[in-house]
């Protein structure tokens, strides 16, 4: 008998269990499920570093946090709706997160002594009422799953891996979500990858299903609506992917080779892989030596009329800041992916912060000016790539592009540009075309300052770069000490000057109100919802998001002077509220939260409260 | 020469070879090839010999000026490429592998050239150079070995001798040097050779057969600073003690040496010995070590960069090693062209496109 059906606006499932568990693989099914279901999604993968923990450690727990929602939503959610813990170091780890009254989906099996020693359990949370205020929906996930794939060939071991599908299953059910797009993943994708595999998880998905309709401990499904998109085409696209398809497009739109010099780092390797998928479109990717090869490959191939890119994490761009220096002095090119990660040094490598803007602002020795802009979210990532790529094209200069862990794993729908629409590209190549004149490498335009791409192979346009200062036109070593202010002050101007190449900055909200709260990069989401939800309640306070952090927008300082009180909050210590302060000579307040994880909603709106005294 | 392969691909080689209407080809002088900047070199440094005999052999080699490319690190020999009237690239300390390498990836029609010193390639950029060395990317590496840092005011250098009195080492450098051609062997070089400063017939030869040979080129170049380590290699390159102390490599020849022609270096057991070829001696000829350039096994190559160890020996100079191999740049247009046989010519609007999509009216 089929259980009644409730329609919520929104839900967040948070899945959970060791990193071999497969909780990244069903949340992204249910992600991709919800997604064409028609459901605003937004999702927060959590995972460690080690590749594999000790089972059942509390190190080892992965998690995946979907919001799918029949509004416009811009975070993974606060708290969740339904955990699914496969193990008790998922749950000792995420119980905190499950809202009170909240589904906790546990596989029992797995809460014997060993496990529940492992994850710091005297007793099992399960057999005392440690857990009242939530609903606790017990399975025997292990052992049903092994039930359901009795008749396959697999051995012990080899169930054991379906039982996210079996969850998958059960979750599918209490949302009433359609199996058909998972069932094909299981065919096609993973099929090609484990053949032998495809029957039993077709099996332990469908027996989920069947499991979850015929047990009594849950008392209805739910149903999450359509959201009401603008119209046109959708897809789901992760931060990382949405990268590299916009250096593809800016790389086709330009008419550019793209080239893209990178090493292994967490989180932008994705880039790199991604990259390396796309052949056919002339794409040459360099896994390097090291991180300074990386982006010595990428200016060298900038150098010789390339696209050139290199992407990395605070680690390896601390050192690539030399050869940014490089890029600078010669003013060629180049764009520089920083997906940011928590800490100094190798840090919380898996988690995420907005720490390393000082470090891609000031990171370099002299006056190094480099343009930086920051995603705001996973599908923004492709704006913010091809915009980092148009700027460097048009002024001939590296630029650095800013994302953090949480937008680059995040995915959410994007809806797909038309490629005609895309801004066009501007490139500075030459040729000599007369023949009478010497060539001048360091002629500017007048207006952008930038200087011409003569590239080797042109006849006629032979000339000697480097770091060396360089004489003003002409390129050559100068040490001349009016020289060297000059073009000090012309490549700072250079910079300065992309201001006027900027859209005028967007304030979510009323002029003259209380608060403005500035943002900028990967918090935009939480920011964004927390103001709207205070507007809402009548609350008088506005968002401005700031997408171009070097050179900050010319009217911030006229923005900011509108209001009383000014809340810059960042995943870091005050880095842009300190170059606020300086530039605006404003009080500016600091909201700050250096603990690997994002922003929830809940604390901004706290904060907003705080600091209205409300 | 004639058995390596010529390998140059510009524009003009490639209309004629295929018959196209053939295009003129400039003739060049070693002018051509001067930039009108003042050399900032000390008077009497072996970094001009090298400048000068690269000036002289550019015009030999058919190549269009715009074609070529000088890549350079730090340090005194890192400013050539200032000098010469073709494209170039200053960069920074120990980076220009990677420089070339994004260079000759981008663009494969380029005759790209790294110019780099002791310091630059074996200490800071030792890593690139190794790497450099492995990938094959067709790129031709120009050491210059004076075994001293001196841009920076005479320190002892990766290459320097144990026991050398610097400022840095006042009493006598303690770290064991590199052997440069060793490191390259072991690193996969597929050519490798050594040559002097001031022997300007074996130099040119040398630096014709980096070019002509597809693949990385390392040639080191033992170069005289005649501020803070003058002489270090004049009992190789004077008149006076060459003969006596240098073997030169020949394909296919043994290794005889000396002013009369009358030593030779055979091989006892693992060690490399020197042997009398006088009237009296039990040895003749046949017992010689005869040169292999082109053998893939590296193990000969091996034995003789590491007659340098051995005071008792001549120094080797001559072309170490010579193999083909597949160059990186090479390889990667492979793998596109076969994506875009396979998938067809990327289309951005397929691209932006793919994966599961849905529509919402």
């Amino acid at each position: 008998m089929s259980k009644p059906r409730q329609t919520i606006e929104d839900a967040v499932v948070l899945f959970a269990g060791d990193s071999g568990d497969g909780s990244q693989t069903i949340g992204a099914q249910m992600t991709q499920t919800s997604a064409m279901a028609g459901n605003d999604v937004s999702t927060h993968p959590d995972y460690p570093a080690e590749i594999r923990a000790p089972a059942g450690s509390l190190a080892g727990v992965s998690g995946f946090q979907l919001h799918f929602s029949s509004q416009d939503i811009f975070t993974p959610g606060d708290k969740c709706d339904v955990l699914v813990a496969m193990n008790p170091a998922a749950l000792s780890e995420n119980h905190e997160y499950l809202k009170p009254n909240g589904l906790l989906i546990v596989n029992t099996d797995n809460f014997q002594k060993k496990n529940l020693n492992l994850a710091g359990y005297v007793s099992n949370p399960l057999e005392d009422d440690s857990l009242s205020q939530f609903q606790i929906f017990s399975i025997e996930l292990t052992r049903l799953t092994h039930e359901a794939l009795a008749e396959t060939e697999l051995t012990s071991k080899e169930k054991d891996l379906c039982k996210n599908f079996f969850a998958l299953g059960v979750i599918f059910w209490l949302f009433n979500r359609p199996m058909d797009y998972t069932l094909r993943f299981i065919k096609e994708t993973l099929g090609a990858r484990y053949p032998k595999f495809v029957e039993p998880n077709i099996l332990a998905l469908k027996a989920g299903v069947a499991f979850a309709e015929a047990t009594d401990q849950v008392a209805s499904t739910y149903e999450v609506k359509p959201a009401k998109f603008q119209p046109g085409k959708y897809r789901n696209i992760m931060g990382n992917a949405a990268v590299a398809i916009g250096l593809i497009a800016a790389s086709q739109k330009a008419r550019l080779q793209l080239v893209y010099g990178s090493y292994p780092i967490t989180p932008a390797s994705d880039i790199l892989h991604e990259l390396s998928k796309y052949k056919e479109f002339g794409v040459k990717t360099m896994q390097m030596e090291d991180e300074i090869a990386a982006v010595g490959s990428a200016i060298g191939a900038s150098y010789g009329g390339a696209l050139g890119v290199t992407g990395s994490s605070g680690p390896g761009i601390a050192l690539k800041a030399e050869a940014i220096g490089l890029a600078v002095m010669v003013e060629l090119p180049l764009v520089i992916l920083n997906i940011q990660r928590a800490g100094p040094s190798t840090g919380m490598p898996t988690k995420t912060e907005q720490s390393d803007l000082l470090q891609v602002l000031y990171g370099r020795n002299g006056e190094s000016p480099v343009p930086v802009i920051a995603a705001a979210r996973p599908s923004d990532c492709f704006d913010t790539a091809y915009e980092a790529a148009r700027i460097a094209l048009k002024y001939m200069t590296p630029v650095f592009f800013l994302s953090d862990n949480s937008i680059a794993n995040g995915a959410e729908p994007w809806k797909i540009p038309d490629a005609s629409t895309l801004p066009a590209m501007t490139t500075r190549f030459v040729s000599n075309g007369s023949n009478t004149e010497e060539f001048m490498p360091y002629a500017r335009d007048e207006e952008t300052l930038a200087r011409s791409w003569a590239v080797p192979g042109t006849p006629g346009l032979e000339h000697r770069i480097g770091g060396l200062e360089k004489q003003d036109l002409t390129g050559n070593v100068s040490y001349d000490p009016d020289n060297h202010e000059k073009m000090t002050r012309l490549r700072d101007e250079k910079v300065a000057r992309i201001a006027n190449d900027i859209p005028p900055t967007e304030v979510f909200g009323q002029d003259g109100d209380e608060l403005l709260v500035i943002g900028w990069g990967g918090t935009f989401g939480t920011l964004r919802t927390a103001v709207k939800n205070k507007q809402a309640e009548g609350v008088s306070v506005s968002h401005v998001h700031l997408r171009y952090l070097n050179p900050l927008p010319a009217d911030l300082g006229d923005i900011i002077s509108r209001y009383q009180k000014v809340v810059v909050a960042e995943l870091n210590l005050g880095q842009i509220a300190t170059i606020i302060r300086a530039r605006y000579l404003v009080d500016a307040i600091g909201f700050n939260k250096i603990q690997g994880q994002p922003f929830y909603v809940y604390e901004v709106e706290s904060k907003i409260d705080e600091i209205l005294e409300r | 020469m004639n058995l390596v392969k010529r390998k140059f691909r510009s524009s003009a080689v490639k209309a004629i070879e295929t018959n196209s209407p053939p295009v003129a080809v400039p003739t060049l002088t070693h002018r051509d090839f001067e930039s009108d900047q003042d050399k900032r070199w000390c008077p009497g440094c072996g970094d001009y010999s090298i400048l000068k005999q690269t000036q002289k052999i550019l015009p030999e080699l058919g190549i269009p000026r715009e074609q070529l490319v000088f890549v350079s690190g730090i340090g005194c020999s890192s400013r050539f490429p200032y000098y010469m009237n073709t494209y170039g690239f200053h960069t920074i300390h120990g980076r220009a592998p990677t420089i070339a390498s994004g260079l000759k990836a981008t663009n494969p029609d380029l005759s790209v050239w790294v110019i780099t010193g002791d310091g630059d390639t074996l200490s800071i950029g030792g890593n690139h150079f190794i790497h450099l060395l492995r990938r094959n990317f067709d790129i031709n590496v120009l050491l210059f070995n004076n075994q001293i840092y001196g841009l920076t005011k005479g320190q002892y250098s990766p290459t320097s001798e144990v026991g050398k009195i610097t400022k840095s080492t006042p009493t006598g450098s303690i770290d064991n040097p590199f052997n440069p051609i060793s490191i390259a062997l072991a690193a996969g070089a597929t050519f490798v050779a050594r040559s002097l400063d001031r022997d300007t017939k074996h130099l040119p030869v040398m630096m014709k057969a980096a070019f002509e040979h597809k693949g990385t080129s390392f040639v080191e170049i033992y170069q005289n600073c005649n501020i803070f380590n003058d002489g270090a290699f004049f009992t190789y390159t004077e008149k006076a003690t060459k003969a006596d102390n240098v073997v030169q490599l020949e394909h296919g020849d043994p290794l005889i040496f000396g002013a009369n022609l009358d030593k030779g270096i055979r091989l006892n057991g693992f060690q490399p010995e020197v042997i009398s070829l006088n009237g009296d001696s039990t040895y003749a000829t046949d017992d010689l070590i005869t040169h292999d350039q082109f053998t893939e096994d590296p193990t000969l190559a091996h034995f003789l960069s590491r007659m340098t160890e051995n005071e008792e020996l001549p120094l080797p100079i001559g072309i170490f090693r010579s193999i083909q191999r597949p160059c990186y740049e090479d390889a990667l247009a492979q793998q596109i062209d076969t994506q875009k046989e396979k998938k067809g010519e990327g289309n951005l609007e397929s691209l932006l496109n793919a994966g599961d999509t849905w529509v919402v009216d």
